[in-house]
């Protein structure tokens, strides 16, 4: 099971955090502390697991940014870091080429599609395509409501003229 | 998919998020952020907030969560937002309260309401957003308000809602296992989804029912391997492929589940072992999520009825892994050690990658190396394990893993100790340098294992290990800040022990006792023990009929501790007082010289008080009535065992009042109405509803809805049971087939796969020399005898290390390698389609500056000219820094691709990275090629900058695609 994903940049700054085990507040902190100073100091030529408090971080470096996900001590490194990087690909399927600026400004977006992608700390969608197409729905109804909001605002404009 | 037209928030939004970029630490971001919040404390209680501006708020709050800062203030904010009509700003709602909520906040009851109504919902996508938030926040209080509506999504039309029900039901079982017991059926159900999503989905509860409870669910053996069978067999829909190989998390998934059910069990495990064949056959090991099936092929051969076949294949896989990346090398370790349980021979082909992994850089590496060492350690090769251990624990600061590791070297220790005297030295050290880690109970252990010794009646040895004990803790006894666990050890078997073989005197003891007291004036456990040891010591002096001279520095201590704030060593300074007044006879008797180990008989009935309670019975007392007689009191067992339906009556009740009832009376059957249930309804009567409901075809469904015109409208839309019925059961029972009688119990003779590593290694040319020392090393963990017959099966071990250890690869090596693999790469077709490859041979060194201005400029620059080919689009700066990543999985057996990349070598770039870039285009997944990215970077680029957002010199990576 995945107890967490954060995702954090070069220089130690969180771009996204989930948590999938109850962690209290305070204790996020401390925890996002912990661990990108683990995996920010690692080298380049290790591996991309660390054991930490007994569950495990397996981490993936794109660009300047680290994706990390902390699982079960009995859990399949290799495994986790393809969903990873399965994310990551469709992260880069919706955005087009994503680059971290495209996190930055759309988090909550990264999060509609870590939900759709993890569900309660497991894997719940391989399938990049059926992922995409839920994303696609609920952007095609977002976008109607927009346009929806924008005629009625503009019905309304036209009508205090 | 263009989502990018404008980021779509506020300028003050897209400021805010630029100055926490350009903030330059965290003090300056933490002031940034506090701002906001006083912003937004200030904004969000306005009145007559338009939506769309509330939305932005509330993400703004998540944003400043997502930073570490308390936003509880906005909370109820979102939950407000959850019950908006819009699926916009519900789902933003949603959002928020699954980040900030935790399942036992206060206002989750506020949001039950209305997921309930979500759940019932005739959009789907309302449905999704509601079960993901009952995911994360439905605690085991609430499970039962909504369990009845995510049962029946089950049958759900949207395969999306069927997947996320079961997750929902998951996270249940794990939240309170016996809310969703009565479900099992139910999952077995959705497991022959026609869906495989679903199906995928179905394997996550069902891995933990399998977990808890192995037998009930042996008869799924058969469909879990078949499924597996047709995943393998590509049977699965393409979109399911990830990276070429079919649906690897569900093999992945389906592996784990096969390993838990053939555990012990024979007869299951043979029907696996054809398809795990298959799959050792198939799994691709050039890419990294094929490895990862493989090692989950390799654990599940480790766990069921072990196969020679199998093992070996296990053993080849493995010895591929420790000949490859970190990565690689981590599992390989791994898998060694879960394999070594059944063929503990296994380890000794690998000793010298095993030993290289030990000394290696990496930590992470370094301590699976140690899990592996504990994993096969004998009576042989304990001293040199243990003190390796206990070396690499001296050198580490990570509390947590010391702790570990000192449990681990004392568990040893007492298991498998050569000798006494190494056992006491072994253990000193482990309590020198990890003593206020370990457990308690470890010294409590080592007291009572010097008292009683080995367990062997052999007096002689027991006194000698204790004189052995007393000798070197009297020399330790001195070093300064020694940690107390340890001093109270010390003092214990002083006091016990120090004078018994006549070697030291009492009064040199005494005085070292006193010593310690002093120096270690704060810690009272420490004092205590010390004065306890003294009054041993004095005891038997006493008894012994010895004159005691009590030091003057004792008489101090003691009345210093006479006078302590601490009732327990006041009592204890009292008892020495008075004990050393008292004459030999009596002194032994109250202090027995080695009475540590004798028993001491406890009257457990209290049986000298039935005097008085007779007694007092007589004179009319109430006689006592055992706990388990008395009426009234709860039965805590039977407790447990109620249904939860009932438990729930006496909490919160979730459901709505019944509405006023419509006159007509309904006879369907079918429908199954939770909104007008008072009560839950009794739990077998409900599952059997559902059952009739997904099992009856849909033209009777619909016509008899249309009979009479009720509410129901949104049952008959969704009713039809497009999702399949227990047709196509898995509960019959397996087949008892026997196949093709593979009986045979014994372990993977060692020697053939020995001669195939060999004859495999002999196509290796360069003989490198091994270190003696790291022979020596090797012969005293895996044991002497094997040492010559292992010699040239080592060395060739050393040139694969040595090879994958350097940056560039020699290509001497590389012929090796290439003829291992039959067929050469060839560079891939579409090399050259992104245009202008001299561009890049300008600049050999990137540096990211330049990178990111050539971007802006013409932006040239980064297509290198294998762009074409995957995921191996990187710039050269990045590639260097991701090359383990992107080579994992392939570096075993690629091929130098530089004489086939032409005009790459112009790019000068090292060896290494050019590596990552071909073996993408061996691997050759089209699928993830990707569009121009430059013109989006581009775009993205204008776009920021119109908005005014520049990237700072600080990150100038920002820009960069992630996927290279």
């Amino acid at each position: 099971m995945i107890h967490f994903v954060l995702l954090i940049s070069r220089q130690g700054k969180v771009r996204l955090t989930k948590w999938y085990s109850a962690y209290p507040q305070k204790e996020r902190t401390k925890v996002i502390r912990e661990i990108s100073g683990e995996v920010l100091a690692r080298g380049p030529k290790l591996c991309n697991f660390v054991e930490w408090r007994g569950l495990k971080v397996v981490y993936r470096r794109y660009a300047s940014l680290y994706f990390c996900m902390c699982i079960n001590q009995g859990d399949n490194e290799l495994e986790v870091l393809e969903i990873i990087h399965h994310y990551v690909e469709t992260l880069d399927r919706y955005f087009g080429s994503v680059c971290e600026l495209d996190l930055i400004f759309n988090f909550h977006k990264a999060y509609y599609i870590l939900d759709e992608l993890l569900l309660a700390g497991e894997l719940q969608e391989s399938s990049k395509k059926t992922v995409a197409r839920l994303i696609a729905g609920q952007d095609a109804l977002v976008e109607t409501a927009k346009e929806e909001a924008n005629s009625i605002s503009s019905i309304i404009a036209q009508a205090s003229k | 998919m263009g989502s990018q037209g404008g980021f779509g928030q506020s300028k003050e939004f897209l400021d805010l998020v630029k100055s926490i970029g350009e903030a330059r630490s965290k003090s300056e971001e933490d002031r940034i952020i506090l701002g906001e919040i006083e912003t937004l404390k200030r904004r969000i209680v306005e009145p007559d907030i338009p939506k769309r501006k509330m939305k932005e708020y509330i993400i703004r709050l998540v944003y400043v969560e997502m930073l570490g800062h308390d936003a509880s203030f906005g909370y109820i904010h979102a939950v407000k937002m959850t019950h908006d009509d819009s699926l916009l700003l519900k789902r933003t709602g949603y959002l928020a309260v699954t980040l900030f909520l935790n399942e036992d906040h206060d206002l989750i009851i506020l949001i039950v309401n209305t997921i309930q109504k979500d759940l019932r919902s005739d959009n789907y996508l309302v449905v999704c957003a509601a079960l993901n938030a009952v995911c994360r926040l439905i605690n085991e209080e609430t499970i039962p308000a909504v369990l009845p509506q995510v049962v029946e999504l089950l049958g759900h039309a949207k395969e999306a809602v069927r997947k996320k029900a079961i997750m929902a039901l998951h996270r249940f079982y794990q939240k309170s296992p016996a809310s969703v017991l009565h479900l099992i059926s139910n999952f077995r159900k959705t497991l022959c989804d026609k869906d495989p999503g679903v199906m995928g989905a179905t394997l996550c509860p069902l891995f933990d029912l399998v977990t808890v409870d192995v037998k009930s669910h042996k008869d799924l053996v058969i469909s879990f391997i078949s499924i597996l069978k047709q995943v393998a067999e590509k049977r699965l829909p393409k979109s399911y492929d990830y990276h070429q190989m079919p649906a690897p998390f569900i093999q992945i998934k389906l592996l784990k589940i096969l390993a838990l059910l053939g555990s012990g069990d024979k007869q299951a495990s043979e029907q696996m072992y054809t398809v795990l064949g298959d799959i050792f056959r198939k799994s691709d090991t050039l890419i990294n999520i094929g490895n990862a099936v493989l090692y989950e092929c390799i654990c599940c051969v480790s766990c069921i009825y072990p196969n020679p076949k199998l093992l070996d294949a296990a053993a080849d896989a493995i010895s591929k892994f420790l000949k490859s990346d970190h990565n690689l090398k981590y599992m390989g370790i791994d898998a060694l050690g879960r394999l070594i349980k059944i063929s503990p021979d296994i380890a000794e082909q690998h000793q010298l990658a095993v030993i290289d992994c030990l000394e290696d850089p990496d930590d992470t590496l370094k301590r699976k190396t140690f899990e592996l060492l504990y994993k096969m350690t004998k009576s042989s090769n304990v001293e040199v394990i243990v003190n390796r251990m206990i070396d690499y624990m001296i050198s580490i600061n990570d509390n947590h893993y010391k702790t570990e590791i000192a449990s681990r070297c004392v568990e040893l220790a007492e298991q498998f100790a050569p000798s006494n005297h190494w056992f006491i030295q072994t253990m000193n050290k482990v309590f020198e340098h990890a003593g206020d880690l370990v457990n308690i109970k470890v010294a409590h252990n080592l007291m009572r294992l010097i008292a009683e010794g080995f367990g062997e009646d052999d007096d002689n040895a027991d006194s000698q290990l204790r004189s052995s004990a007393v000798e070197s803790y009297l020399r330790i006894i001195a070093e300064p800040k020694l940690p107390s666990v340890f001093l109270q050890v010390i003092c214990w078997v002083l006091g016990e022990y120090g004078t018994a073989d006549g070697k030291y005197s009492a009064s040199y003891i005494t005085g070292k006792l006193c010593d310690v007291a002093e120096a270690y004036s704060n810690d009272e456990t420490v004092k205590a023990y010390a004065i306890t040891a003294l009054m041993k010591l004095y005891a038997y002096e006493i008894a012994a009929g010895r004159k005691v001279d009590i030091l003057p520095e004792c008489q101090s201590l003691i009345e210093e501790l006479s006078a302590s704030h601490s009732t327990d060593l006041q009592q204890r300074a009292y008892e020495l007082q008075a004990l050393i007044g008292l004459d030999a006879r009596a002194v032994e008797t109250v202090m027995p010289s080695d009475a540590s180990c004798e028993d001491i008989e406890i009257d457990k009935s209290l049986s000298f008080l039935n005097h008085y309670v007779q007694e007092s019975v007589e004179k009319g007392a109430q006689p006592y009535i055992p706990e388990s007689e008395r009426t009234g009191m709860l039965n805590t067992s039977s407790f447990r065992n109620e249904d939860h339906h009932e438990a729930s009556m006496h909490g919160l009740r979730f459901e709505a009042y019944d509405l006023p009832k419509p006159v007509v009376p309904s006879k369907s059957p079918v429908t199954y109405t939770p909104s007008t249930e008072l009560v839950p309804v009794p739990e077998p009567s409900y599952s059997r509803e559902v059952h009739t409901s997904t099992a009856v075809p849909s033209i009777s469904s619909s016509g008899s809805t249309e009979l009479k015109l009720r509410l129901d409208g949104v049952q008959k839309k969704w009713g039809r049971p497009n999702y399949s019925s227990g047709s196509t059961s898995t509960s019959e029972s397996s087949s008892q087939k026997t196949v093709n009688g593979v009986a045979q119990t014994e372990i993977v003779s060692t020697s053939t796969s020995r001669a195939q590593a060999t004859s495999s290694f002999d196509l290796k040319k360069p003989q490198v020399e091994i270190s003696p020392e790291k022979q020596r090393l090797a012969a005293s963990l895996f044991g002497g005898p094997s040492k010559t017959d292992k010699r040239p099966t080592s060395s060739s071990h050393k040139v694969v290390k040595s090879s994958s250890h350097t940056t560039e690869r020699p290509p001497a090596a590389k012929p090796v390698d290439a003829s291992e693999k039959s067929t050469p790469v060839q560079p891939p077709p579409d090399l050259l389609d992104l245009g202008e490859p001299t561009v890049t041979s300008s600049a050999p060194l990137i540096d990211p500056f330049k990178q990111l201005e050539g971007l802006l400029d013409q932006g040239e620059n980064v297509s290198v000219p294998n762009h074409g080919a995957v995921n191996a689009t990187k710039p050269p700066e990045m590639m260097s820094l991701y090359a383990e990543i992107a080579a994992s999985g392939q570096s075993g057996g690629v091929v130098n691709p530089i004489p086939t990349n032409g005009d790459d070598l112009l790019s000068g770039l090292s060896g290494g990275s050019i590596k990552t870039a071909a073996p993408g285009g061996a691997a050759g997944s089209p699928s993830l090629s990707k569009g121009p990215s430059l013109k989006d970077s581009l775009e993205k680029d204008a776009l920021v900058r119109q908005m005014g957002v520049t990237p700072t010199s600080q990150n100038p990576n920002l820009f960069k695609d992630l996927l290279g």
